[in-house]
């Protein structure tokens, strides 16, 4: 399956913005984080398809995973 | 007693009286300082339906309690006045320098009365005050009005408040500027100012701010310092990428406005992002006084430097105007600068501008060949400047996005709520905080209650953005929160680190007052409540909490709130009771005894 994963802020440094991986099926959003190198407790927000997730969501072909570090403004 | 100097400056304009007072500290108790105290002030002494233009209008810059003291962010003050945009009563919130300084000359507020018979300027120099000509500044932009002003004053450290050609074009979404590129943006205070033919305030102040209890004072700091080094959001997010890495979560929550809130998710949106602007334009950072967040920016662009842009202002030119150049941004975002104009509500004016031509209202021959569609970056940058100088259909703009809409007979593209222009969250996809736009006693704003906090951020935790569960009182808390932050003189960005307990801790030890917890937060209803009963006065009802119709009726077509629309009606009567208001939206008299009002 494909998933786009999409990294925000300081998560860029030293890693792609965007980049669509092949996956196998039932993979988890905490098996994309070991990938990237990101300790879940670094990850503040979490959204498949703009929708909020955690490190426990399973991903489906044609997901987009967003991934932000603690951010805020106003 | 600390954090108060205890001192107000009156000045009679019409009269060229210049007055000092004791502030009345009873009131203070009741109402803190800054946006409160101000707004009581203004209640007290203001008939409610005065016309935001006449000589009776006054006008309170007013500095927070703990404005000026060693606390993290106390760098903020307040403009307090009958708005001329919507005659709410208006309390317009500014960052930097200046704040601090008046109190460091001795004073917790100026008020403004009457109008002077030409231009005028204040001076400033502790108990030295001065009513001086302002001739030779009149129709001068911010920048050339600050450096003229302070060659004229003579002291480098003397910190300036002035309009710009904004104001004295009484520009219904003109702002007052101060160290350049801080702005009280909202509610078109600085027409009033213009109004009052008052072009600026310098001051410089010597003296120091006390702390009531020394020792209390300093571990109340060290310990909100650390809280705000070590929060995720206040240590690094603000400080690394300011206000516009929002662009991005925003917009992947699918409540990002894009052309006047036609939709709701921009594709394009990382163009014009924070990270991007960190990577391309940024110079350096830029805080206010004391400010450990400095989410303040400094950037270079092909054309020029200069302060800024926030959060909203990048949005508000850029998406909802459908334009990703970030030169034009920069540009626009400069020129609001410069001529004292509100970015948000000039963008999103624009932007209902562009609305009102797709759809054939306005026509090609009254743009005098100015492009004014989505996406024409020229054409945006050339409508900011058009508007601050009213110009052609830029006069009709300048009144804002519902004067302009309605006077073609479609108010409902006017992007608004009780006439001023929403920020840049689609209220359709965030239930809480289209509920706080809704209820804002200034009209449209997101500063009055930011639900986007527990909503899309999850802080202090995270919200269903979608449930209405609980989200009245939510609103309700976050409000009367907000409106205690803003009469510190502390930056309501300090809330993402800080808790009511740290505020209460702070107010406490520096002002010597011995609120609980409850007390405090009571401060900020009472305030709320002030300024909801200035509103029924002048005319508004439960008619006017309510959010232009393309939010309650149209679903958001595409992206990741697609299909919601906001449910206003099944929250607005939860709301009413939290807030011990009767079904018209009245507060009750057993309210308004309990608050002690
Ligand atoms: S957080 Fe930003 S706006 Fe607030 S006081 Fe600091 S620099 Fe100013």
């Amino acid at each position: 399956m494909h998933v786009t994963i999409k990294l925000f802020a300081t998560f860029r440094d030293g890693r792609p913005k965007v980049e669509i991986r092949e996956l196998p099926e039932e993979t988890c959003v905490k098996d994309i984080l070991q990938s990237l190198g990101i300790a879940a407790e670094e990850v503040a927000i979490c959204l498949v398809n703009g929708r909020d997730a955690n490190e426990h969501s399973q991903l489906v072909d044609g997901d987009t995973l967003a991934l932000f570090p603690p951010v805020g403004g106003g | 007693m600390g954090g108060y100097t205890g001192k107000i400056l009156r000045i009679n304009l019409s009269e060229k009286i210049i007055k000092t007072e004791a502030l009345n500290m009873e009131l203070a108790k009741k109402y803190l300082s800054g946006r409160g105290l101000a707004g009581k002030m203004f209640t007290d002494e203001v008939p409610a339906n005065v016309d935001a233009f006449s000589p009776e209008n006054k006008v309170f810059i007013a500095a927070g309690a703990l404005t000026g003291t060693n606390t993290p962010t106390s760098g903020r003050f307040m403009v307090v006045t009958k708005s001329p945009l919507n005659g709410t009563l208006a309390a317009s919130n500014s960052g930097g320098y200046w704040g601090p300084q008046l109190k460091f000359a001795g004073y917790d507020m100026v008020v403004l009365e009457g109008k002077a018979d030409a231009p005028v300027y204040l001076s400033i120099y502790d108990d030295k005050v001065e009513i001086k000509d302002a001739e030779h500044v009149w129709g001068k932009d911010v920048y050339e009005t600050t450096s003229i002003l302070k060659a004229e004053f003579g002291d480098d450290q003397a910190k300036v408040l002035t309009i710009g050609p904004g104001g004295e074009n009484l520009s219904l979404m003109a702002a007052v500027m101060n160290d350049l590129y801080r702005a009280a943006g909202r509610n078109g205070v600085g027409a009033v100012m213009g109004s009052k033919n008052v072009k600026g305030i310098i001051v410089r102040g010597t003296g120091k701010v006390e702390n009531a209890n020394p020792e209390g004072t300093k571990v109340a700091l060290s310990n909100v310092l650390k809280k705000i080094r070590e929060n995720g959001v206040t240590g690094q997010g603000l400080p690394t990428y300011g206000t516009a890495v929002l662009v991005n979560i925003i917009n992947e929550n699918g409540v990002y406005p894009v052309n006047n809130f036609q939709e709701a998710y921009d594709p394009d949106a990382d163009m014009i992002s924070g990270e991007t602007m960190a990577e391309k334009y940024l110079v350096k950072k830029d805080p206010c006084y004391r400010c450990p967040i400095a989410c303040g920016r400094y950037c270079k662009w092909d054309e020029g430097e200069g302060g800024g842009p926030e959060y909203e202002t990048v949005w508000v030119f850029g998406s909802n105007c459908g334009i990703h150049d970030y030169e034009a941004i920069h540009q626009a975002n400069d020129l609001c600068n410069k001529l004292g104009l509100d970015t948000i509500s000039v963008g999103a004016t624009i932007a209902a501008g562009m609305e009102l031509f797709q759809r054939g209202y306005i026509k090609p021959e009254e743009l005098a060949g100015i492009p004014l569609e989505f996406g024409n970056a020229k054409g945006m940058v050339e409508w900011v400047r058009k508007i601050a100088y009213c110009e052609g259909l830029g006069a009709k703009m300048a009144l804002g996005s519902y004067r302009l809409a309605e006077s073609y007979g479609a108010p409902e593209l006017s992007m608004s709520v009780k006439k001023q222009e929403l920020p840049a969250y689609d209220p359709r996809g965030v239930q809480g905080h289209g509920l706080q736009y809704a209820t804002s006693n200034r009209g449209g704003c997101h500063v009055r209650g930011y639900v986007i906090s527990p909503e899309i951020l999850g802080l202090p935790e995270k919200l269903d953005r979608f449930s209405l569960e609980g989200k009245a009182t939510w609103v309700k808390i976050f409000q009367d929160l907000t409106a205690v932050i803003d009469s510190t003189g502390l930056c309501l960005f300090s809330s993402f680190a800080l808790g009511l307990t740290d505020y209460t801790g702070l107010v406490n030890e520096i002002t010597g007052f011995k609120y609980t917890d409850e007390e405090l937060l009571a401060c900020g209803e009472r305030i709320w409540n002030n300024e909801r009963l200035h509103n029924l006065r002048v005319g508004y009802t439960k008619a006017d909490d309510t959010l232009p119709k393309r939010f309650l009726e149209d679903p958001i077509p595409d992206g990741p709130s697609k299909g919601h629309v906001h449910r206003l009606d099944e929250l607005l009567p939860e709301y009413y009771s939290v807030r011990g208001w009767d079904k018209e939206g009245v507060p009750t008299p057993e309210c308004i005894s309990a608050l002690g009002m």
